[in-house]
This record gives C-alpha cells, structure tokens and sequence, in this order.
C-alpha cells in the first residue's frame, strides 16, 4: 500500500491529481477517433460516434454509420446514416442525442439510435450552412448553439421548448472567429467569441468587446476556449502559448500560465472539484497533456493514443481506443489519509485497523492517540468519506472497516451516514460495472440523485438493475419499483412481434395492482404505437377514471367512455364525455346513446342544455297523460288566468297571477261579494275554507254587519271560535262576545277567556268538570278581581278529588 | 386551534389543520398583495375554517363579493376568485376580468374551485375567452368542514335535491372524496355499513377510490371501527318533525348557519339604568353556538322543557360564586377569586345569553298554535287519524299559514301513512294550488318525486310495523333525564337513529323484515387493514361510528347521537357528518321550486 499515492502528481504546494483507469475499452474500433464525430455526455454518458464524417478530403463511398456506445464501450446502437451532413454531435441532459446537420435541422435520437424527433435552427440557414455547433446545459435544459456561413449566432436555451434566438451581429466580422463559446449567466445563455486578439460577447441585445483582465501582452490571436462545468471559470488559449485563467465574467483573473507551445491544442477543459480552491485546466495536444493550474509547473502526461477528453462536475474522463481513464484533484479527506506520513486522525484510524487485524498491539497506540486529540469521530467521518472517493472496491471496504472499527469506540455516533455511505457505495459499484458502464464518481451521483440515476438506467432498459436499487435501497414504490416498471410496460407495449392479449397479460402479471403505476400512461403509450385494442385492454387495469375516460375520448371509444365516467361518480368527467359526444355526434345519435344512461341525460339535461329545469319538471308532469291531477289543475289554472283577466277589464285593479284564494279575497275586499261567490263555487272551493277566507276578509274589512249576517247565513263549519278570535284580533271586544255564547262547548272555556270573561269560563268548566280547562281559567286569574272565582274553582276540585 | 373541535373521541383539529394548510399553501403560491373575490355562499363554511387574520397573515387586503360588472378598485398585485363550480358563476367572473383588463395596471389572476375543479367550468371560461388570464386555476378540496368535536357537514345545500331528485351524484362524489380524506388522516375504517341506494353509491366510489389512491396512502392507526352510511330518503321522516331540542329549536325558529344564529336585539340590550331604552340596537344580534360555550354544551341536546330548570340552577351557582368574595378575607382569597373572575364574567354573560334565548323559544313554544301544531304532528306520529284529511292542516291552509308549514304537515301525514290515499291527497294538493298559487305545482311534484308526498301503492300503510318493530314512538318519555332517544321529539324517536341504534347492539339482523321495507339496498362492506394496524381494543372501550347522513341532518338527531355516545353501557360513541345541517322547513324550501 505504500505505493498507493504513486499515481499523485503535485501541482503546486497543496494539491495532487491523479489519473486511473475506469475501463479498458474493447470496442473494435475501425477508425481513429480524429477521423470520427465524437459526442460523450457527461455524467458517464454514452458515447456517440459519426464514421465517416463528411470532412474529409475524398468524398467516403461507405455510407456514414453513427454508432452509440456505453462509456465502457459496449455497444448500445448501430446506424447508417442517412441524412444530410452532420456539423456537430452533442448529447442533452435527458441523454437524447443531437445531430447538427449542415442545413440547420436538428435529429434527435434515443440511447438505442432510435429516431425522436427533428426540429430546425430557422430559416437563415438553409443558405448560409452551419458552420459549426455547440450542445450545452444549462438549468433549464440542454440549448443548442449554432454559427452559421454568415458568421451570425442562432440559439436555443432549451431544445424542449424551442424558442430561437438569433444573436446580434459582430460589426465587421469577416471570417469566422478563431473559437467561441456558450456561457451561462444569470440564467442567460450568451455567446463569447473570439476574432483575431479581440473577445466580444454576444447577449440578445447586444455585442461587446470585453478584455480579460490582466491578460499578458502580445496576443494576436486565441486559439481555444473553455468553459467549467458550472460555468463560473473560463480559461483562454493563445498563440503565444499563453493560457488565461479566471471568472466566466472576465472581470478577475485566478492565474495564469505559460506553457510554450503555440501549436493550438486539441481540447482544452477545466478540471476542477466543486468547492475546492485549486483550479486547473486539462490541455490535450495530439501526444501530449498537460495539467496546468496556479504554479509555476504543470504536470505532463503523454498520450499513446489519440484521445478524446470529457469534463465532468468533478474532474475529467479521457478516452482513447483502448482505455477510458479518469483524471481528478485529489479529494481532500483522500489526501489527509493517503498522504505520505500523514498524521491526520483518518490517517491514524487506517493504520490502527490494520494492526488490529494483525493483531498487534499498536492498535491501541494510534487508537489511544487519536483518541487524546479528541478527534476519532473525525477520524471516522473522514474514512467514511474518503471511501466514497475511491474507484476499488478494496480500497473502499478498507477505508470503511477503518471508519466501523473506529466507531465502536464512539458513544452515540449517528449511523446513518456510514449505512448511506455504504449502500451508496454498493449502487455506485453496481453501475460502474463494465456491463453497465456508467462511471459516476459519489459527488456525481449526489448531483445527479438517484432518481435521475434511476431514469437513466430506465433508458438503458437495465430494468431488473433498477428495479434491485430501489429494493435495496427501499425506495417508495411509487417513486421506486412501480414507476421503473411502469417504465417497463411502455417498453414492452412497444414489442410488435408479441400479440396484443400476451403483452397486456403480460404487463398485468408483472404490474398486478403494484400501486402507483398508471396504466393509462402505458396505455398511451400504447396508443402512439398504433395498438388501440392493447391500449383498451390495458386501460381496463386503470383504476383512475379520471385518467382513464380522457384516453378512451382520444380513441374514440366515447361510449365506453361514458360508462366509466358513469361508474366513476365524478359527474364532471361525465360532462366531459358529454360534452365531447354532443360535438362527435348528431343530435339523434347523441339522444340515442343517453337513452340508456339515465343519470348521463339527467346531468345533461340540468347542466349542459341550459334549459331551465322547471320547465323540464313541468313538461314532465304534462307528460305523464296520466297524471289526471295536472291535467286538471292546468285546466283550472287556464279557466282562472281567463276570468282574471276579465275582472281586470269589469272591475279594473290587479288579478292576474294571484292564486284563486287571493282573487276570491280581494273580490271580497273589493265588496263583489256576489262575484265572490260565483268563483267559490265554479272552481268548489270547500266550504270550510271559503269560510275562514269570508271570514278573515270581512274582519279586514271590519264590516260587521256582514259578517254577523255570514256567521247566521247556516251553520258555520269551522265553528265560532275562530269568529271570536278574529274579533279579538281586531279588537273589537264588543264583536267577540257576541260570538262567543255560541261557541260549542269543546271550546266554549277557551273563547270565554279570550274575550276575558274569567268567571263565566269558570263555570263551564266547572260544569264540564275538566281538569285541564280548570287549570286553564286559573292560570287566567290575575289578583284580586278573579280571587271569587279562583277560590270557586278551588273548592271545585277538591270536591272532584273527594268523588 | 379551535379548542372546541378537540373535545371528543376524535380529534377533528387534525382535519381543520390539514385544510388550513393547503389554504395556506395555496395563498402562498400567488406571491404578492391579493384581494379576494368571494362567492358568497363559501364565505360562511370558510369562516369555520380560517378566520381573516389568517387571510391577512397571508397578505390578503382586500375582499369582495363576487358581483357582475366590474370588480371595486383595489391596489393589489393578485386577485384570487374563490368559487363554487358554477356556471353562472363563470359568467359573472369572466364579466369581471374582461371589465379588469381594460384599465390599471396588469393583475395576476387567480382561481380556486371549491371543492372541486370542473372542466366544464373552465371550459365555459375557455368560451368567454379569459381562460388564460388565469395563472393558478386550483381547486380546494373542502368537502367535510368540522363544526363540532363530533360534527362534520359538507353545506352543501342542494344536495338532497340533487341526488334524490336530479340523478345527480355530484355531492356523493364528494362525499367520497371526503371520506377518502378523513380516512387519510383517521386510517381506514375497517368496516362500512349502509342503507340505501346513495349509500350504496358512496361505498362503491370509495371502494373505488382506495384502489386509485394505493400506495399513497399512509399507515395511521384507525381511530373510527365503523362507518354508517344513511339515506336521507331511508328516513323521511325525521326532518319533518318540529324538533325540540334546544339546539333544534333555535335552529326551528331562526336558523343556524354555520353554527351562527342571529336573533332579534330586543332582547339582548345592555340593561342599564337610566338609559330609558333610548338607543335598542336595531341590528340582529349574532351568537355563535358551538360546544366551545360550557353551558351551550351542556343545554343544546336537552328537551327544551329540561332547559329552565339546569338555567335556573347555573344562575344559582353563579350568583353564588359571586356572593363568595364577602367571604374572602385574606389577600390570597381574594387573589384566588379575582383569578376565577374573567371565567365567571363569561359564565354569567353565556347565562343571559341562553336565558334571552329561552325565553324568546318560550314565547313561541307556549304559543296555541305551536301546541296544535305538535299536537297534530305527534298524532301522525303514533298513527292516529293519518288517512283522512286533517282539520289543523285545513285551517292552516284556509288561514294561509305558512306554505312551508302546510308542506312539512302534508308529507309528515303521508310519510306516516305510507303515502296517502289518491282522494286525500289530490284534495290537499287542490287547496294548495288553488290558496298559493298553480306554480307551486312543480314543487308538489318534486315532492312527489322526493316519496315525501304521494299515493298510497297497493293501499298497505306500511308504517306501523315499522313504527312498532323499530319502537319509534314512546308514549312514557322523560323529558328531563331522558332514557331513550325518543325524548328529543317528546315521544317519537328519530328512525334514521334507531337504525344506527340498532346496529351497534343487536345487530341489523334482528330487523331485517323493516330494513327489506324500508327504501333501497342495506350492505356491509370490510376494508382489510394491515396486520400491524389492526385494534385491540381494551376491555371497556368504546367503539367509534362515524355515520354520514347522504342528504342531511337535523340537530335533534344529532342530539339522539350524542345521547347514545354518553350512555354509559352504550358500548359506541358517534362522530357525525352529513351534507347539510338542516331543518325540516330549510329542506322543503331546497325542494321548492323557485320561479324565475
């Protein structure tokens, strides 16, 4: 293990890169890579290559072939191509590849060479050609960056939701700019360009020339750019073989360097870690490579073989025919442990470990010493993270039986970041296999997430990979397990060769009713595919209606449709559907398929038409021929409105719309009482009724005389009471007791108390010998005036109680 | 908190939490000052739910009634229309944001559908044209408002109309919807019971909805063992009863909205010499009545008779307490009793409060026509006279009484007879139309639709076997320490919680000749639970019912509930939700037919 730092080249005083090897390559490939199109996407991308470029001097007699590799070199796809000239290759954050054609238009391609889609830069370019491209990220996607033969800027900030921006034009801009670059800042891409020893920067608005502070004299021409990943540093290549570091805003300098070689490089990319102070840049030239950073000496490495590099968040991944290589700073918590005669509490820890498993007593010596410095619960944290940082297994299950052993001899130290660690770990190992080949380093695949990583094992159809992480690391299903087979089933319904029951039972086996996974979204999936059968097979899986009608709506199955938005309950899907039908069919079909729905006409009938319900209601009752009752009563309501309107001709005054009680008393009112009369009888009011209507409106009227007469006409059917208590109402008192004494005797007490006559309702009552009524009359008797006739009824009861 | 929703069994601050936050979270959304614009028919239900100060809090300005024509100025970035999917509604908002857009400075626009989001609405605002003025269009789902510890309502006022009548399952829907939240924050309710066809609706939508909603749901304990789901139209019964609860009452006389009664001031003015009554207040005097008054949850189940005397009492022991400061001595007595003061001050005024009331309720309950009233109304109830035309109901049609009135006898007498006879029935429904007017011939018919008024079929009065099986008329009631339901009628106990009764002891199988009579189909569904969440219960513990009554509630029944949730050998305490907290005269006036 001594010579584990052997491949730490310092840089400067404080820091050390080092380059290993992630994968030998065994991808056959034909050509050199410089004859090629190369497109790496970061993040342990796949690898695109275009044989056969239109570039070269003699016109190719083979047909270009676009070939799509893992970042270990297996190989993913194989196409011919059969478009236009290709410009530039460049791979977006979703890992879709993007091909630049000469003429402006943008094919895009899955992982697997599958064809998506296309879109186009504008119309400016089919005559003046692409001369050259960019793909870059930003946090709103991936954007493509296009010059053209006119030497003019055209942009996308985001090739999913395309909106083309054509950058303002260089003032006299002749040739087109020795090398340029996208930057990203303040969520604006812009374009930094560079012509002769002049730098402009192109915004929407505008074109300025910016000068990089503190740039050395005698600069006539950059010949390369480069951007960090972050887009916070940029660093510029010049012919004097002088290399310009500082911040993407040109306005501070970080260092600068001179390397002599005015041959212009091949790639030049940052190499820096995130949050780390060193910044260094990674220049390729044909055979050489070159590590420059804040010191006077760079470190140098020879290239055997044509390579191709490609930055990442964290460092730099190199690849030639036969290998894939990793170059990066050292982390931090590596370098304290690893670094020759280090005494760094991780470094003791390491140490103490092994001569634990020696069995030798110095164990305790380191322990007890890190232990007096108080530092063994940061001599476990940085093992633990130091394993992260690690690319060997054994290097990682070193560092972390260092950081188990050390934690024994902790008190309550939280175990949640060493079991994290761990299971990291193992994902991490999983994915870099050479199967897999998706070389993320830890703070990658924290940038990254799981969730992204999941997606794009997804993409790889690596669905029994993704499916063990989740389990492994007990991810919600609905995040985790359902949603990769999910994912699976779109696949699947996608297989032409397999019928349509197969694939859905199929899918139905293996999905069952795993919650969370949409089967409406398969379905489409479906759907698109040109499988409508299968897409209906499956939606009968969807247990969301909600997602399930619109779907059906879309395939035309509007009345299936309508069945389970019925089944559903949710009346507002039920109006969609209607909605829909109404506009899909004619008025008869459309009738004709509610028939059997009768809550779909019902809702329809009460929302969509408008019509107002009463009078729906009403046509209803007129309807049922049956219903006598309406029938009759319309009649007699049309017989009423008739002789309404005639009295309002005779007798002037208002009758229309008042019902026949109200017009028959306002007759009275009026004094038609022989009108009245007619009335009551043509339309059989009942005899009781009309006498509380007769008797109420003469009381109103306060008419007397008349109504004494009425109270003698016959016998009254509603009794005298109510006589008496109209008179009372009106207070007339007078009135009152004259019906009282004909009052029955039932309630004789009662209307003797209304007109105040305690002592003569005592005696009824007495007479009647009811307790109740008794009661009654003396709850009535108030003081001194009714004491004769209380003290009456007392003795009545007593004599009552003795009987 | 609302400290009064945390009394019983189940704590519903949970729910009324739960709903605060997603208000918040939504408010937060539209960054900036916001003015909102109400349908004013939410303002009551929201007022449950989040006062202004939380409105405020969220830098809410300004508010309005959603109105046509244009909206009043405001200086204010957002402006956020809260809404109930409605049509008409639609119009009016479009009306406002199209008058909007032609002056001032650009606002952000905002909608919240409550509860619920409809595409057709936004397809109506899509036809206006203002669909995309819109930035957030959200939706609210507000289904179940907690009113009480055990007591949940949806308000929503046409939903009997619209299930029983129109064919309209919208309110199930939600009902659904709201029992899936509940049950998102109880647990899920291991066994559902049901009589009716609604019932049998929001069963079904649910089972449905638990396979939709799988995976999402969380593991919480179970907190209700059962739920009852009821027809309203299972018992029509009821609700057309004059209750006589104190609760019931005020609702009977005045109304209770949103646990809000307003009375007449009269007899609310500040006594105070001298003053000589020279300003009464003219503005009704608004109390809110919920369990978090004491004495309001001590009286509101009672009989209304039982209520002078525990008034009687409190004033006694008020009084008393503070006679107690002539005999505090010492400094600490006096501390102690001036510690005790603000409670009593509250006390005495939440006496004089309730004893105004009772004395309002009084006036009418002793009144003659009261009496004959209930008089008639108690006779259908034990079945006497009920196929003949009666002479109260006659005389109240003759004298014009209230159409309200006359409908709830009506029903009443047909609904305690099975329907009633062809003759009978025509010839009230003839003194109807001819004393108050042909139009009401549609509500007559959607009563009949309803079942609340309509022929006898095969002439068989089917009531008395259910009123004798189910024992829902009482004839010896104890009014003031009541032992069985039956006292908050003064003798009829309600059917719908006999039913409820019945089921938790000895079980629906003991009458399952009246469940077959009785309309639309009863079931009993399981939801299997996890074996880690299943209950043991403890000897003794009682199980928790939540019943949902599809259609709406009376307070008497609530009381009915809440009398068999403190019976001690009751074995079952209720929480109880419903659609509406009605009445029987709110119910006819939702089944009238209003004329345009």
């Amino acid at each position: 293990m001594d010579c584990y730092t052997a491949n730490w080249n310092p840089l400067g005083d404080s820091a050390f890169y080092r380059k290993y090897e992630l994968y030998s390559m065994d991808w056959d490939l034909k050509e050199e890579l410089r004859d090629c199109l190369v497109a790496a996407a970061p993040y342990g991308g796949p690898i695109a290559l275009l044989r056969n470029p239109w570039r070269k001097e003699k016109p190719a007699s083979v047909r270009p072939v676009l070939d799509i590799y893992s970042a270990s070199g297996m190989p993913l796809a194989s196409l011919p191509w059969k478009s236009g000239p290709v410009v530039s290759l460049g791979w977006s954050a979703e890992e879709e590849l993007l091909c630049v054609q000469e003429d402006g238009v943008v094919l895009v391609y899955g992982l697997h060479g599958d064809f998506r889609r296309h879109f186009s830069m504008g119309n400016e370019v089919l005559q003046n050609r692409v001369l050259d491209a960019r793909i870059f990220h930003t946090e709103f996607g991936s954007g493509v960056a296009i010059l053209t033969g006119a030497h003019r800027f055209t942009l996308s900030a985001n090739v999913g939701d395309l909106k083309l921006r054509r950058m303002p034009e260089v003032p006299g801009l002749q040739s087109a700019p020795s090398c340029w670059t996208t930057l990203c800042q303040d969520r604006v891409a812009h374009v930094l360009l560079a012509v002769g020893p002049d730098l402009y920067l192109l915004d929407h608005a505008a074109c300025s020339t910016v000068t990089p502070p503190g740039l050395a004299p005698g600069v006539s021409s950059f010949l390369q750019m480069a951007v960090s990943f972050t887009y916070r540093h940029l660093a510029l290549f010049t012919d004097t073989g002088y290399i310009w570091m500082g911040t993407a805003s040109l306005k501070e300098k970080l260092c600068e360097f001179n390397c002599n070689i005015r041959a212009p490089p091949k790639q030049m990319v940052w190499c820096s870690r995130p949050r780390s102070k060193e910044k260094a840049v990674v220049v390729a030239w044909e055979k050489r490579l070159m590590v420059v950073g804040d010191a006077p000496e760079s470190i140098q490495f020879v290239l055997d073989e044509d390579s191709y590099l490609v930055p990442e968040l964290d460092g730099v991944r190199i690849f030639s025919r036969s290998t894939h290589e990793f170059l990066h700073e050292v982390p931090v918590a590596s370098e304290e442990i690893f670094k020759i005669a280090s005494m760094a509490p991780g470094a003791l820890l390491l140490e103490a470990q092994k001569e634990y498993e020696k069995e030798s007593q110095k164990a305790d010596e380191y322990l007890r010493e890190i232990q007096e410095l108080g530092q063994l619960t940061q001599a476990v944290q940085q093992c633990i993270e130091a394993a992260g940082h690690e690319h060997r297994p054994d290097m990682q299950k070193s560092l972390l039986r260092a950081a188990s052993f050390g934690k024994c001899f902790l008190d309550r130290f939280p175990p949640d970041g060493f079991v994290r660690m761990c299971q990291d770990l193992r994902v991490l190992n999983a994915i870099r296999d050479y199967h897999i080949g998706i070389p993320l380093t830890y703070s990658q695949y924290k940038q990254l997430t799981i969730q992204v990583l999941l997606d794009r094992l997804v993409l790889r159809r690596l669905y029994p990979l993704a499916i063990q992480i989740c389990e492994y690391l007990r991810l919600p299903e609905v995040q985790g397990v359902s949603r990769i087979l999910a994912h699976w089933a779109c696949y699947k319904v996608q297989q032409k060769d397999v019928s349509d029951e197969d694939v859905a039972r199929a899918i139905n086996q293996k999905l069952g009713d795993t919650p969370g996974v949409s089967y409406s979204d398969i379905a489409a999936r479906a759907y698109g595919c040109g499988r409508t059968e299968l897409a209906i097979k499956l939606l009968e899986y969807e247990p969301r209606s909600g997602e399930q009608v619109p779907l059906l709506l879309k395939m035309k199955r509007s009345k299936l449709a309508l069945s389970k938005a019925i089944e559903s309950g949710d009346t507002d899907l039920v109006f969609t559907v209607l909605l829909h039908l109404k506009n899909e069919l004619n008025r008869g079909d459309f009738f004709m398929t509610l028939r059997n729905q009768p809550m779909a006409l019902s809702l329809y009938r009460q929302r969509i038409e408008g019509r107002v319900a009463a009078l729906q209601t009403a046509a209803d009752a007129f309807y049922k021929a049956k219903n006598e009752f309406a029938a009759k009563a319309t009649e007699d309501q049309m017989r009423l409105l008739r002789l309404q309107r005639r009295l309002e001709d005779e007798l002037g005054g208002q009758f229309l719309d008042l019902s026949l009680h109200d017009t028959v008393t306002t007759l009275i009112l009026g004094g038609h009482n022989k009108r009245a009369e007619q009335l009551a009888r043509d339309f059989r009011i009942p005899d009781k009724r009309l006498w509380w209507l007769k008797l109420t409106a003469l009381a109103a009227l306060e008419d007397w005389e008349e109504l004494e007469k009425f109270s003698k006409s016959k016998k009254s059917p509603i009794g005298y009471l109510p006589f008496v208590e109209i008179c009372m109402k009106q207070h007339n008192k007078y009135e009152a007791k004259k019906y009282a004494s004909r009052v029955g005797p039932e309630q004789k007490v009662k209307a003797l108390l209304l007109v105040g006559d305690v002592a003569q309702a005592a005696d009824v009552a007495i007479e009647r010998r009811n307790e109740a009524e008794l009661s009654l009359v003396l709850s009535h008797c108030t003081g001194a005036t009714d004491g004769v006739t209380a003290d009456k009824i007392q003795r009545a009861r007593a004599q009552a109680q003795k009987k | 908190m609302a400290a009064h929703l945390s009394y019983g069994r189940v704590n519903l601050n949970v729910l009324r939490e739960a709903v605060r936050r997603e208000l918040r979270e939504f408010l937060d959304k539209c960054a900036g000052s916001k003015a909102i614009v109400w349908d004013e028919y939410l303002t009551g239900p929201f007022g449950l739910i989040a006062q202004y100060s939380l409105l405020k809090e969220h830098e809410v300005e300004k508010m309005f009634t959603l109105k046509a024509s244009r909206l009043p100025a405001a200086d204010v970035k957002n402006i956020i229309f809260f809404v109930r999917p409605r049509l008409e509604l639609m119009d009016i908002i479009a009306e406002n944001v199209l008058s909007e857009d032609r002056r001032g400075p650009a606002r952000d626009f905002h909608i919240l559908f409550v509860p619920r989001r409809s595409l057709l609405c936004e397809q109506r605002l899509k036809d206006l044209g203002v669909l995309g003025s819109f930035i957030h269009r959200e939706e609210y789902s507000l289904d179940l408002i907690p009113f009480d510890g055990d007591l949940l309502s949806m308000e929503s006022e046409g939903a009997f109309k619209e299930c029983y009548l129109e064919s309209d399952q919208t309110c199930l829907y939600h009902a659904a919807k709201g029992l899936m939240t509940l049950q998102a924050l109880y647990g899920t309710i291991p066994q559902i019971f049901g009589k009716g066809e609604c019932a049998r609706q929001v069963a079904n939508m649910m089972i449905r909805m638990k396979r939709e909603f799988t995976g999402s749901q969380n593991s919480v304990f179970p907190v209700f063992d059962n739920l009852l789901l009821l027809d309203r139209n299972v018992d029509l019964l009821t609700p057309l009863a004059t209750q006589l609860t104190y609760e019931g009452l005020i609702d009977e006389i005045y109304g209770i909205q949103n646990s809000y009664v307003k009375l007449p001031p009269e007899k609310f003015a500040p006594k105070k010499q001298g003053d000589g009554g020279k300003d009464l207040p003219t503005e009704a005097k608004k109390l809110q009545l919920n369990s978090a008054e004491e004495l309001y949850a001590e009286i509101r189940d009672k009989n209304f008779n039982a209520v002078g005397s525990v008034l009687s009492k409190k004033a006694k022991v008020i009084s008393a307490a503070f006679e107690e400061r002539h005999n505090a001595k010492t400094v600490g007595e006096i501390k102690q009793f001036v510690s005790q003061l603000p409670h009593m001050q509250a006390a005495r005024g939440s006496l004089a409060n309730h004893t105004s009331i009772a004395e309002l309720i009084k006036d009418v309950t002793t009144s003659e026509d009261f009496f004959d009233k209930l008089t008639v109304e108690q006779e259908f109830m034990s079945g006497i006279d009920t196929d003949k035309v009666n002479g109260y109901i006659e005389d109240c049609i003759a004298q014009k009484h209230s159409l309200i009135k006359v409908l709830r006898l009506v029903c009443l007498q047909s609904v305690c007879n099975s329907g009633l006879k062809q003759k009978v029935l025509d010839y009230y429904k003839r003194e109807i139309l001819q004393t108050y007017g042909y139009e009401h011939i549609l509500t007559l018919h959607n009563l009949e639709k309803a079942g609340l008024l309509k022929p006898q079929i095969g002439g068989r009065n089917n009531y008395p076997t259910i009123r004798k099986t189910l024992r829902l008329w009482m004839d010896d009631v104890n009014e003031q320490n009541p032992t069985d339901i039956s006292y908050v009628y003064s003798g009829y106990a309600p059917l719908s919680v006999r039913l409820a009764q019945l089921l938790a002891r000895p079980g629906w199988r003991s009458i399952e000749e009246v469940l077959r009579i009785l309309p639309g189909p009863h079931f009993e569904e399981r939801q299997p639970l996890p074996t880690g969440l299943q209950k043991k219960r403890q000897p003794g513990e009682n199980r928790v019912t939540l019943i949902f009554f599809l259609g709406g509630v009376t307070f008497a029944e609530v009381a009915a509930l809440r009398f068999l949730s403190q019976l001690e050998d009751g074995g079952t305490e209720y929480v109880i939700a419903t659609t509406k907290l009605m009445n029987g005269a709110t119910w006819m006036e939702s089944l009238m037919e209003k004329l345009v």
